[in-house]
């Protein structure tokens, strides 16, 4: 699905990314994990596409050059980036704007376009079990969302676009232990054989409910240890200081 | 086409010529001229009179010079004043015998004026140079009593409604522009809807420019006696050209006891190429007066063509309870220039204004709000309330506001609110990360920013102004 070589990033003249070396298979979910400024959402932006990097090194997403497609691309093609911080984006309808993606993206893959009622049927049925209210839809896209609000309506549009390759960049920052459960679910509902998932994270508690096939350590641009997700527990009580003392 | 023409119609789509034979004034401003004018539309003496009063009184105007966009000297002398096509100069009695190739033109442009494929629900009233060629609808119309026709009909048919409300709202001795369109106004559409009927359709004037070195002077007149109400809408385009042409139009609005007038413009003229050659000035006086209690004009207008779009759309608030409403959205790329907004004159009692400006920057253009509120010491609990919010794209641009205030009632309240933002980078790779293209995604944003005024919109041209607001930014991100 996603296989990651040699790259590295470099912006305002100062290299985040070293060397970096990631292979992801359908179906499996890796986690990453490391201190702040380690390059956690740096990889989330290269992947997504996001421009100002200086970029080294390969990256094949299904076979093929993912530095040569650009963004919208990449999410039609099946790579969604649940954000750290959703943008607001004034007198655009959350409504609107969500169909807007998804009949996109179908159009893309070669489906039928959904008209109104279609869309509104599906959107109701996905924001109840994420436990969205519906009201929130109609307001301005993430505009006066609560932090908890803002990740769900991640979420939401991740089960509604039904990418194959999900990264979420620090979607467990700033929930809840109920909204981290609630989004925990929808994120497992979705996994499946094909989807891949690579989550990004400072702290174990998300992967108490996500129960991710690798954990990686990233220190200063690189993966320092590779695991299970035990490795997340080791990490808990010793701290990234811990892990890189017993390298 | 060659690569480079087809390269330009991309960029306008409406850029296009109507090869037909036309009969024109002789070149120039004078007295022959005016009267050339009047003997071919066939007017009483009256009105050629009311014409060289106006012309008299131009020579000792000057244009005015305070606005922002600065433009070469026009040199009147070398314009024509008059152009139509020849099979228009007798106006066909039915849309049957409308010269195919006019009609073909308007297909071309989105309006179809043949009975069958007529736009339901709307009656269109095509103005070409300086003629009106159809009237779709006029029978339907008349049934309720309403009056839909060219104003050069008007002038004919209806002598004492035109009499008595052409120049009350504008007086020919206004401005410079005001009074050389009083003089050498053409063609544009004259309404009125009699007292307590509800016009049944939108009425609309699609106003087309084809000939070169040609001025549009239209002229307008919409009369919404007591009770009664109508929703206006006007279109433009013009030809793709390296000069600049002019369009000067004059249009009044005049609201009795208890009516309203709608009164939308979707302004798509020819805006100049990417480096500002050619486009059309559009330079033009839009005023309306709530002469009645109770009354309301609201004026909505999407602006996005034009190489200079310079105008104030107004309303003259003197029947007591009367409002007046301004939505507007300005949106000027690469060499564009607007300087638009409007006044509230507050006279009447408890009367209410209410002012939503949009305007959007990008490339090099520069987009200038400019508006006045007026309230009068007579004008007891008037409110105005304004809102003008700037977008940037790109630094090359400029954004103002410039706000005139008058109060001169203390039982009075005026409020003022203004915002400046850019598109951010944040936004645009959102829209992206979810599937849209840069274009999509500019589009997406613009049309929320400009969401209050798009829905002042009559329905069936909303969709059209939320596309063509994409269109006009295109190429101006990224």
């Amino acid at each position: 699905m996603l296989e990651i070589n040699n790259l590295s990033a470099t912006i305002d003249g100062k290299k985040i990314l070293k060397n970096f070396d990631l292979e992801i298979k359908p179906g499996e979910v890796h986690a990453i994990m490391g201190p702040n400024g380690s390059g956690k959402s740096t990889l989330a932006n290269v992947l997504s596409g996001r421009k100002g990097y200086e970029i080294d090194g390969k990256v094949y997403y299904e076979g093929k050059d993912l530095l040569e497609i650009p963004i919208e691309e990449r999410a039609q093609k099946g790579i969604f980036l649940a954000f750290q911080y959703p943008t607001e984006i004034p007198g655009v309808n959350t409504n609107n704007f969500l169909k807007t993606s998804l009949n996109t993206v179908r159009k893309f893959r070669g489906l039928k376009e959904l008209d109104s009622l279609e869309f509104l049927k599906l959107v109701k049925e996905k924001s109840k079990n994420l436990k969205i209210q519906e009201k929130i839809l109609s307001r301005q896209l993430n505009v006066g969302f609560s932090g908890g609000e803002k990740k769900k309506n991640e979420i939401l549009q991740m089960t509604i676009l039904e990418p194959k390759l999900v990264i979420l960049d620090e979607t467990d920052s700033g929930l809840d232990i109920d909204a981290l459960r609630i989004v925990s679910d929808g994120v497992n509902s979705l996994r499946n054989k094909n989807r891949s998932f690579l989550i990004i994270t400072h702290y174990q508690r998300l992967l108490d409910y996500i129960k991710p096939d690798f954990v990686h350590v990233l220190v200063n641009g690189k993966i320092v240890k590779t695991g299970s997700s035990d490795l997340a527990q080791e990490l808990e009580k010793d701290g990234y200081e811990g892990v890189e003392a017993a390298r | 086409m060659k690569q480079q023409e087809l390269e330009k119609s991309k960029e306008y789509k409406y850029g296009f010529t109507t090869d037909i034979e036309s009969i024109r004034a002789p070149k120039g401003l004078n007295e022959d001229v005016i009267k050339f004018i009047s003997n071919i539309k066939k007017e009483p003496k009256w009105m050629l009179d009311w014409r060289l009063k106006a012309f008299k009184r131009l020579k000792n105007l000057k244009e005015p010079n305070w606005q922002k966009p600065k433009y070469p000297k026009i040199n009147y002398q070398d314009l024509y004043y008059y152009s139509a096509p020849k099979s228009a100069v007798d106006k066909p009695k039915s849309l049957d015998e409308v010269d195919p190739k006019l009609i073909e033109t308007y297909k071309k442009l989105g309006i179809p004026l043949n009975e069958q494929k007529k736009l339901s629900g709307i009656a269109v009233d095509a103005v070409f140079d300086s003629v009106s060629v159809a009237t779709t609808f006029k029978d339907e119309l008349t049934k309720k009593g309403i009056i839909f026709c060219p104003i050069s009909e008007a002038i004919i048919n209806h002598p004492d409604l035109v009499k008595k409300y052409l120049g009350s709202v504008i007086p020919i001795t206004d401005h410079y522009f005001a009074t050389l369109n009083s003089a050498v106004f053409t063609d544009g559409s004259f309404v009125y809807i009699p007292k307590g009927v509800r016009c049944p359709m939108e009425l609309s004037t699609y106003f087309r420019i084809n000939a070169s070195e040609t001025g549009q002077f239209e002229r307008t007149l919409i009369i919404a006696d007591e009770g009664s109400y109508v929703s206006y809408l006007e279109g433009c385009t013009a030809p793709m050209r390296d000069e600049n042409q002019l369009h000067a139009a004059n249009v009044e609005l005049i609201a009795l006891d208890d009516a309203e007038i709608k009164y939308s413009t979707v302004q798509n003229w020819y805006p100049g190429d990417k480096d500002g050659k050619g486009g059309i000035y559009n330079f033009v006086t839009k005023r309306g007066a709530c002469r009645g209690k109770n009354s309301k004009i609201s004026w909505t207008q999407v602006e996005t063509g034009s190489a200079i779009t310079w105008k104030y759309p107004s309303c003259i608030l003197q029947g007591d309870n009367s409002v007046g409403e301004f939505y507007s959205i300005a949106i000027t790329n690469n060499h564009q220039k607007a300087d638009t907004g409007t006044k509230m004159i507050h006279l009447g009692k408890n009367t209410k204004s209410k002012i939503i400006s949009k305007g959007i920057s990008a490339g090099y253009a520069d987009n200038t709000y400019r508006g006045l509120v007026k309230i009068s010491s007579k004008a007891n609990n008037s409110r105005n309330y304004t809102q003008c919010d700037s977008l940037l794209m790109g630094n090359k641009c400029g954004a103002h506001t410039i706000p005139y205030i008058e109060n001169k009632n203390s039982s009075s309240n005026i409020e003022h609110e203004a915002t400046t933002s850019k598109i951010s980078e944040e936004q645009l790779f959102y829209c992206n990360q979810r599937g849209l293209n840069q274009e999509e995604a500019v589009g997406l944003i613009v049309n929320g920013f400009c969401k209050e005024v798009l829905q002042q919109l009559p329905m069936e041209f909303a969709v059209e102004a939320q596309k063509l607001v994409g269109i006009s930014l295109e190429g101006s991100v990224g």
